[in-house]
């Protein structure tokens, strides 16, 4: 099944990335190869196989529930691009 | 030129005041800086020398620990508490690690040096180190080649003999595929067998951490040092504890498989011939070389990348320019304060893979890609424990050819994907791989072999390892 264009602006938005006319097109062109490539799979059957997520398996691993302190408060705040006293600061999100 | 061999060496060396230590840090630092055209380091630590005194001491004084004096880089990837962490990423330009990994703390507490952090693909993403902010790496044994990659600096900061031995970090390949390239031992440890705290996440199943060194007996040593369950990790397990160094010598006889399925068409032929003289001379030792199938390896390189751009779309959501990092200054809205930041942060491969990721988990997708690519997942580990019964030892080579041009892959991505052709296999399935450096082909260019055994058996990898380097 071929990507077009606009399948590629649309995981670009839900990427949160942007690109240009070019970079697009060859977006495209890389996407429909590297996918056909990926479709090598449908080979094979896996009916009846249950999907793997994790190569060690694992059940739960619990820890007993107790208190740590864990990041203090500047040393969160030292790589913030921006900051205003205590918070992160980001441009205003509601237009009055 | 080095005095010594191997760790072992370079200690008794220090106890008997035959090598300073500071002199030796200097001498890496000189190196360091005469051979900055191979652009291996992103941040060089010029302060480790106050260390080195420190250390000298508690040395002469008997109170050191196991890697006491050991001079060692790290991928920058991993933090170090207000050291830069970039990733190689312009995104991460202005970072500075609020607590250290858990494998490079262990290090610090045996009393190894941190001289400083090594040059990557951009968030470990690539197989040549050509994704870098910082620029490509060189490869030292001839500039025009790449050094392979991601952990492209760390293995040409071991093999230029720029320190003794570095930490990389390896999710399809990226550590055993460029010590490949450069000649050097290279060792990605069972999933889980090292703690993944304080790395950057690419793909969080897969993501492991291991040595470069010259020697086998450092690769175990380090190993020996960074591995073990962490309360920060609960994805890292309880291994049995084994003193790795000290076991490395050993009269068994291996029994090794031979998977026909890494020596077809696309192998070069030097290559080829270089595994098959170490064979033959296992053989003669008395070792038994048995050949084996692992048909589905031709699917590992799909399933890898579907599964590790998933993982890697999600785990890059946190860079949004909102909380750390590189923000853009076009940020007129909240959207597009994180669209912007990232689309100017973010490098061309590292874009790419975040692109298939969302692409392959997106709605009328996720079934087709990512759901079948674990089941095969599944099939690929059946397949290798099924092969384990019969062998402990899987041997093959660890790259189709050996180091490529600068600039020759880096326009088709789908080409650089399958130069991981017998690397992937091992992050799929969890177990632990080697590279061992095995001669040079005709233009002087490093040849490495692979060996891989089952989950948490990284003893007999060394064992055998150790026999072959002696051969």
């Amino acid at each position: 099944m071929a990507v077009t264009i606009e399948d590629v602006k649309y995981i670009a938005n839900l990427s949160h990335l942007k690109f240009d006319e070019k970079e697009l097109e060859s977006f495209t062109h890389q996407f429909n190869e590297i996918l056909t490539f990926f479709e090598k799979l449908n080979e094979l059957n896996t009916d009846n196989v249950v999907p793997l997520s994790h190569p060690v398996e694992n059940v739960n691993v619990f820890r007993e529930d107790v208190l740590v302190s864990s990041v203090e408060r500047e040393e969160a705040l030292k790589n913030s691009p921006d900051r205003n006293d205590n918070y992160f600061k980001v441009p205003k999100v509601i237009n009055k | 030129m080095l005095q010594y061999k191997n760790h072992f060496q370079k200690l008794e060396l220090l106890r008997a005041n035959k090598l300073s230590l500071k002199k030796n840090v200097q001498d890496f630092l000189t190196s360091i800086a005469k051979s900055k055209n191979l652009n291996a380091f992103n941040f060089v630590f010029e302060d480790c020398l106050d260390n080195a005194e420190i250390i000298q001491k508690k040395i002469i004084t008997g109170e050191a620990g196991k890697l006491a004096g050991m001079v060692i880089a790290i991928k920058d990837v991993l933090s170090i508490k207000d050291k830069p962490l970039t990733c190689s990423s312009k995104i991460l330009g202005n970072f500075n690690s609020i607590y250290t990994a858990t494998a490079v703390q262990k290090l610090i507490n045996q009393d190894a040096i941190i001289i400083g952090k090594t040059n990557c693909d951009e968030f470990a993403m690539g197989s040549s180190n050509e994704n870098s902010a910082f620029g490509p790496v060189l490869n030292p044994h001839d500039n025009s080649k790449v050094p392979g990659g991601s952990s492209g600096g760390s293995a040409v900061s071991v093999a230029a003999k720029l320190c003794d031995a570095a930490l990389g970090t390896d999710t399809g390949g990226s550590i055993r595929q460029p010590a490949a390239f450069c000649g050097v031992f290279g060792l990605k440890p069972t999933y889980g067998k090292v703690s993944r705290f304080g790395l950057t996440a690419y793909g969080s199943s897969f993501d492991t951490i291991g040595p470069f060194s010259n020697s086998v007996e450092d690769t175990a040593l380090i190993l020996e040092v960074i591995s073990g369950k962490d309360e920060k990790d609960s994805t890292s397990a309880e291994s049995e504890k084994i003193n790795y160094s000290n076991s490395l010598t050993t009269d068994k006889k291996f029994k090794i498989g031979i998977p026909k399925e890494f020596f077809g068409a696309g192998l070069n032929q030097e290559i080829n011939v270089a595994i098959h003289n170490i064979l033959n001379k296992l053989k003669s030792e008395g070792h038994e070389i048995i050949d084996v199938s692992l048909p589905l390896s031709e699917y590992s390189i799909p399933t890898y990348y579907i599964l590790a751009t998933a993982e890697a779309s999600s785990n890059l959501a946190r860079y949004d320019g909102a909380h750390f990092g590189f923000r853009s200054k076009d940020t007129p809205n909240l959207k597009e304060l994180y669209t912007n930041s990232r689309t100017e942060g973010f490098g061309k491969e590292v874009k790419r893979r975040i692109m298939l990721g969302t692409y392959v988990l997106s709605a009328g997708y996720y079934d087709a890609y990512y759901n079948k690519a674990q089941k095969v997942r599944r099939l690929l580990k059946e397949s290798y424990d099924k092969v384990f019964k019969n062998v402990e030892i899987i041997l093959t080579p660890t790259t189709p050819t050996t180091a490529f041009n600068l600039g020759e892959k880096s326009n088709d991505p789908l080409e650089m994907y399958l130069t991981d052709i017998y690397t992937t296999s091992a992050n799929l399935v969890g177990i632990p791989g080697m590279n061992i450096p095995v001669g040079f082909d005709n233009k002087k260019m490093p040849i490495g072999m692979q060996l891989m055994a089952n989950q948490f058996n990284e003893i007999a990898i060394l064992q055998l390892g150790k026999v072959i380097s002696e051969l």
